[in-house]
């Protein structure tokens, strides 16, 4: 009884999703919307957090070393630094790397280089740079810098500067924009997902209101409370599903179109390419979303009229 | 049997619908309840179906007290009434076919049981021509017959028919009243609520008249005034 009975309601909720296309069409293009804003909302938190870990990644700090400073004691000072739990990476750039660089990035200015030529000597120190985990943490870095920790085997320190403290304020405001931007961005996806759930939701109840007479008349001919609900919540998953494919194709379409533009804008993020890299991810999320808003608000919905 | 025993209902807005009526329907009786609308005939009717509970007093079905009834039990005990209403209330997205399939479904019968018996019944009410169709397109006498063999398919034990005709023209009512006899005859409880005097007076059956809630009147062989 039990495989007839589910045959049955499956087989009504269809005849209802199909018979009542109007009402069908109107829900399910208002459910597409919904699960379209909590695609893109997945997307622009994606953008935003690989343009904040872009930023992250743009700010390091740079230890420039005195010409004299002996190799060894240079490679102490990274050991030192890669033991700290806030650093993140070191690297360091040796005296002569640090002037093929520097000839390199000067390569069209003539009299830059032929002044390095009169020099006869290289006058540029070795350099480490140093990647904290985290924006904040830079200053522990520099603090650490400043100790005895830096002092050569002579007890002279060997650290001509850090530029963190010629760009202490640049970081700290960056530090605080990042913060607040992740913070937002959470608010928001929070707020307009639960709006747009709300619309979905208010939508289905709606078409089973429409429905209330149905119900009662089904309560007197003794129908029981899953066999009257179940129809409605194979319409409600049904609803789920085809918004589901919809808003997929029309994210698909949205990305593409969007693709290269908004390469320009975000480093390095291709919203098409990030699409079809997180298919599996961002299909699952948008198809759970839909079949349990459809399934809650059907259940929700229609329970206010089972009471008799 | 069925027994209402000293029923009152009043709603909470203080309005009395029923004041301590006291009667009892034998089974394969059919019995009429008229009286004036606001009499509490419909009131009546719901109570009996458990739609609502009696504020006071108690209705009984074969001796259980249809009120002390759980959720499941209720439904199980209206699978045994058969209902007609004055507005037809057939579900609007269904066939008529699909209208009385779905009370043998909530009954559940097998599949067999329903491709054999909605047929059968469809010609009993004679709108065996109209299986197919929904219930918007069939006139008013149609949409009636088709509720009455939605009540009949399940073979019940009381058929309950709250103003059937109320709708109807008169050769339509003519029609449902000898359908409702014929019902009555095979040997199931009618209880009809109705204002209709010409009914009650070509039906010569028992009457039981009602005015503001309470029974004033009680015939075995009654008409509408005496």
């Amino acid at each position: 009884m039990f495989w007839t009975k589910l045959k049955r309601v499956a087989r009504t909720g269809f005849f209802n999703f199909w018979r009542d296309s109007t009402v069908s069409f109107a829900s399910v293009l208002v459910m597409t919307i919904t699960l379209l804003v909590i695609g893109l909302i997945s997307f622009s938190s994606a953008v935003l957090d690989t343009s904040l870990a872009e930023l992250r990644n743009k700010i390091d700090i740079d230890i420039t070393f005195v010409v004299s400073a002996e190799e060894e004691d240079i490679l102490n000072i990274k050991h030192s630094l890669e033991s700290l739990q806030e650093v993140f990476l070191v690297t360091y750039i040796s005296r002569e790397e640090a002037l093929t660089a520097f000839k390199e990035r000067h390569s069209s200015d003539q009299s830059i280089l032929s002044a390095l030529d009169e020099l006869g000597e290289n006058p540029l120190g070795a350099v480490l740079n140093v990647k904290a985990k985290d924006p904040s943490q830079y200053a522990s870095v520099a603090e650490f810098l400043e100790g005895d920790n830096t002092l050569s085997s002579d007890g002279i320190t060997i650290i001509d500067r850090v530029n963190y403290f010629q760009n202490k304020k640049a970081i700290d405001k960056l530090t605080r924009i990042i913060a607040s931007a992740d913070q937002l961005g959470l608010a928001l996806t929070l707020f307009f997902a639960l709006i747009s759930i709300l619309i979905a939701f208010n939508t289905i109840r709606l078409t089973i209101y429409i429905a209330k007479d149905e119900i009662s008349v089904m309560r007197l001919v003794g129908a029981s409370t899953t066999y009257i609900q179940g129809p409605f919540v194979v319409v409600g998953i049904i609803y789920g599903v085809t918004a589901c494919l919809l808003t997929l194709l029309l994210l698909l379409l949205i990305t593409y179109w969007l693709g290269n533009t908004i390469e320009n804008f975000f480093v390095g993020f291709n919203v098409f390419s990030y699409y079809l890299r997180h298919f599996l991810e961002i299909s699952s999320i948008i198809l759970v979303s839909g079949v349990l808003i459809g399934v809650f608000s059907s259940i929700l919905a229609v329970r206010k009229y089972l009471k008799i | 049997m069925i027994v209402f025993d000293r029923v009152s209902k009043i709603y909470s807005d203080n309005s009395v619908a029923l004041r301590e009526v006291n009667f009892s329907i034998e089974p394969k009786e059919f019995i009429s309840i008229v009286g004036p609308s606001g009499a509490g005939k419909t009131t009546l009717l719901k109570l009996f179906l458990a739609e609502e509970k009696p504020t006071e007093g108690a209705i009984y079905y074969d001796s259980t007290n249809i009120h002390t009834l759980n959720k499941k039990d209720i439904n199980k005990f209206r699978r045994k009434v058969g209902m007609i209403f004055q507005d037809f209330r057939l579900l609007p997205n269904k066939t008529v076919y699909e209208n009385i399939a779905f009370t043998m479904e909530v009954a559940g019968r097998t599949d067999e049981e329903i491709e054999s018996d909605v047929p059968h019944v469809l010609e009993l009410v004679d709108l065996a021509s109209k299986v197919w169709n929904f219930p918007h397109e069939l006139s008013g006498g149609e949409k009636q017959r088709v509720a009455i063999a939605r009540a009949l398919v399940n073979e019940p034990e009381v058929i309950i028919a709250d103003e059937p005709t109320g709708n109807l023209d008169p050769a339509n009512t003519y029609d449902i009243v000898q359908i409702l006899k014929k019902i009555n005859d095979l040997g199931t409880t009618v209880i009809l609520a109705t204002h209709n005097k010409g009914i009650i007076d070509l039906l010569k059956r028992r009457v039981v008249a009602m005015e503001a809630g309470r029974v004033v009147r009680d015939d075995k062989i009654g008409k509408y005034n005496e």
